[in-house]
């Protein structure tokens, strides 16, 4: 008996194998799930906070690649949030043009200025790049609070327009602003997976573990930071256009340091160098301060006990470090001896 | 001129003088050691072949094209590629991964493959991760291709290292100190090795302190200390040179 019970423990595949043998079910069936939530839920509070889970899904992604991936640390991540926000508030309330052409132009600003804060940063590594980037977050919020014809100041943008996709205007209440974020979480994460498992990723990677090394491979490291500070602003300003108008109300105050240190947290919570760390960290660092009212003012003490626990205990972050699953061969590859 | 000829170069740091006047010439196949007591600059030598310090005089050819001027960058893909003295591999990184950065600057497509996964990506890619399984195999690692470079023990992180400079499509490949905390059957393994890339058509240039891999590996060895170049030649007349021995042991003491 006690052999059986060795032999049937030996011959076990591992959970992780076998969720990795049918990923894709698992993936499929995270997508059912997440079409069919409003109808589960059906509360407005709830998907509320689905909701903004997404958008710092999206947000940790963006930084994921330059922080998680390529190591270059930001303090500054609010920054092009906070472009995409306004840029996308400014020309809808302005000139009255549909959310569906304001958000991409929203975003290729972003990724401009991410363009204009890598040039310079990129001699910069550790602590100095931290700094400037966080200078360059309080000077962007600067412009905001002071450049008041343009931003209307610390009086913020309201009467945002919702997105109006073919005639039906998109809220919360008619589940539209969701299906967009879950479009807009999808696309970033695809586009972040197909950069991360290619040339560019195992590059930014590279950047990351030995700079030196990179160098001598061949790897010119300058523009790949330049790209992932590109990609990473401009997907930030894509989460920040659709918060400008899922909130129809944006100030200065929206896009503080805090929001830039939570950006980071989830990176750091979630994983570094993980798309998957992202989700999770959002998903924790959101939901928290929500499921903890209960222990009101003291809610922020946990929190930070959580984040000194766990770089105590787990630094490489929740989903972090080794992967236990084989490396993902291309497809058509065929690998023997295994 | 040589195949790659490095000549009178010179590189100063401010006021201290690393490298003075040395000159090497290196033709193909050949497997030449660069020997020297520690300090002497053999290390700065190969960091100024591969562009990590602009030599402050002198210059180096490779397949009759200057090389002293250029990035790293370009150098890796003229076809000279490293191996550092403490291994420098991408420890986060899988095994083939670190393979397949090593084909970097021959892993043509744009941005926009990558992101729109077109034909020509995946084509390119497969072909890649092939070439990368075909030299892991090669050297040995075919059962380590999922594990992670950190985890590696130091023998197989060093021929890691070695794959993944090969995988640059290197015509010279710049060994610095390879033996290096190896013991002696480790030794044997990587002289076997290195012979074997020779035999495939690779040039070597090697610095190594150990002397039996150097005296029976080099076709030719260059000494080097303080800077300068004191003595090349076959290993056999090198291991007889009294400036050698000199330099290595000190000087003999006329009454002593």
């Amino acid at each position: 008996m006690d052999d059986l019970r060795r032999l049937i423990k030996e011959n076990r595949i591992p959970l992780y194998r076998k969720m990795d043998q049918y990923r894709h079910y698992i993936i499929a069936g995270l997508l059912l799930l997440l079409l069919a939530l409003p109808y589960l839920l059906n509360s407005q509070y709830i998907m509320r906070i689905i909701i903004m889970i997404c958008v710092y899904s999206i947000l940790g992604m963006s930084l994921g690649l330059i922080t998680g991936y390529t190591g270059q640390t930001s303090l500054g991540h609010a920054a092009f949030y906070a472009i995409g926000a306004y840029t996308s508030a400014i020309i809808s309330v302005t000139y009255g043009v549909s959310f569906f052409i304001t958000a991409p132009i929203a975003a290729c600003v972003a990724a401009l200025m991410g363009l204009l804060l890598g040039l310079p940063t990129l001699r910069l590594s550790g602590t100095y790049l931290a700094i400037t980037t966080l200078g360059f977050a309080e000077v962007v919020r600067m412009i905001f609070l002071n450049w008041e014809r343009v931003t209307n100041g610390p009086l913020g943008i309201s009467r945002i327009p919702r997105p109006v996709f073919f005639g039906i205007e998109l809220t919360i209440a008619n589940n539209g602003m969701y299906y967009l974020v879950l479009a807009f979480l999808l696309l970033t994460t695809l586009v972040m997976h197909f950069i991360v498992r290619s040339k560019f990723g195992r590059a930014l990677t590279a950047i990351r573990d030995d700079e030196v090394a990179a160098v001598m491979m061949g790897v010119r490291t300058t523009y790949y930071k330049i790209i992932a500070f590109v990609v990473g602003a401009f997907f930030a300003g894509l989460a920040g256009a659709f918060y400008a108008h899922m909130i129809r109300f944006i100030d200065p105050n929206t896009f503080t340091f805090d929001t830039s240190i939570l950006i980071l947290s989830i990176v750091i919570l979630g994983g570094m160098g993980t798309i998957k760390g992202m989700f999770l960290g959002a998903i924790l660092l959101i939901s928290f301060p929500e499921l903890l009212r209960f222990v009101q003012e003291y809610r922020f003490v946990l929190y930070g006990l959580i984040l000194v626990l766990m770089m105590r205990f787990r630094p490489q972050g929740l989903l972090g470090g080794q992967q236990k699953t084989d490396y993902a061969f291309p497809k058509g590859m065929k690998v023997d001896n295994q | 001129m040589a195949y790659l000829s490095i000549d009178k170069i010179s590189m100063h740091f401010g006021g201290l003088v690393a490298l003075e006047d040395v000159s090497i010439q290196v033709e193909p196949g050949e497997i030449v050691s660069i020997i020297g007591p520690n300090g002497a600059g053999k290390t700065t030598l190969f960091n100024v072949i591969t562009g990590v310090y602009k030599p402050t005089s002198g210059s180096i050819h490779f397949e009759n094209q200057p090389i002293h001027n250029k990035e790293p960058q370009e150098i890796v893909k003229a076809g000279i590629a490293r191996t550092f003295q403490n291994i420098r591999l991408c420890k986060d990184m899988r095994v083939i991964e670190n393979v397949l950065l090593g084909m970097h600057t021959h892993t043509d497509y744009h941005f926009w493959d990558a992101v729109f996964r077109t034909k020509k990506f995946k084509t390119i890619e497969l072909e890649k991760h092939e070439e990368a399984l075909r030299i892991l195999t090669s050297i040995g690692l075919q059962d380590q291709i999922h594990n992670y470079a950190t985890n590696l023990p130091y023998g197989a992180q060093r021929r890691l290292e070695i794959s993944r400079a090969i995988a640059t499509k290197a015509k010279i490949i710049l060994l610095d100190e390879p033996a290096a905390g190896m013991n002696a059957f480790e030794t044997d393994a990587l002289l076997d090795f290195i012979m074997e890339l020779k035999i495939q058509g690779f040039t070597i240039i090697l610095i190594e302190h150990d002397m039996r891999l150097v005296m029976n590996i080099s076709d030719r060895i260059y000494v080097i200390d303080h800077g300068k170049k004191i003595a090349e030649g076959l290993p056999k007349d090198i291991a007889k040179n009294p400036r050698v021995i000199e330099a290595y042991l000190g000087r003999k003491e006329e009454n002593a």
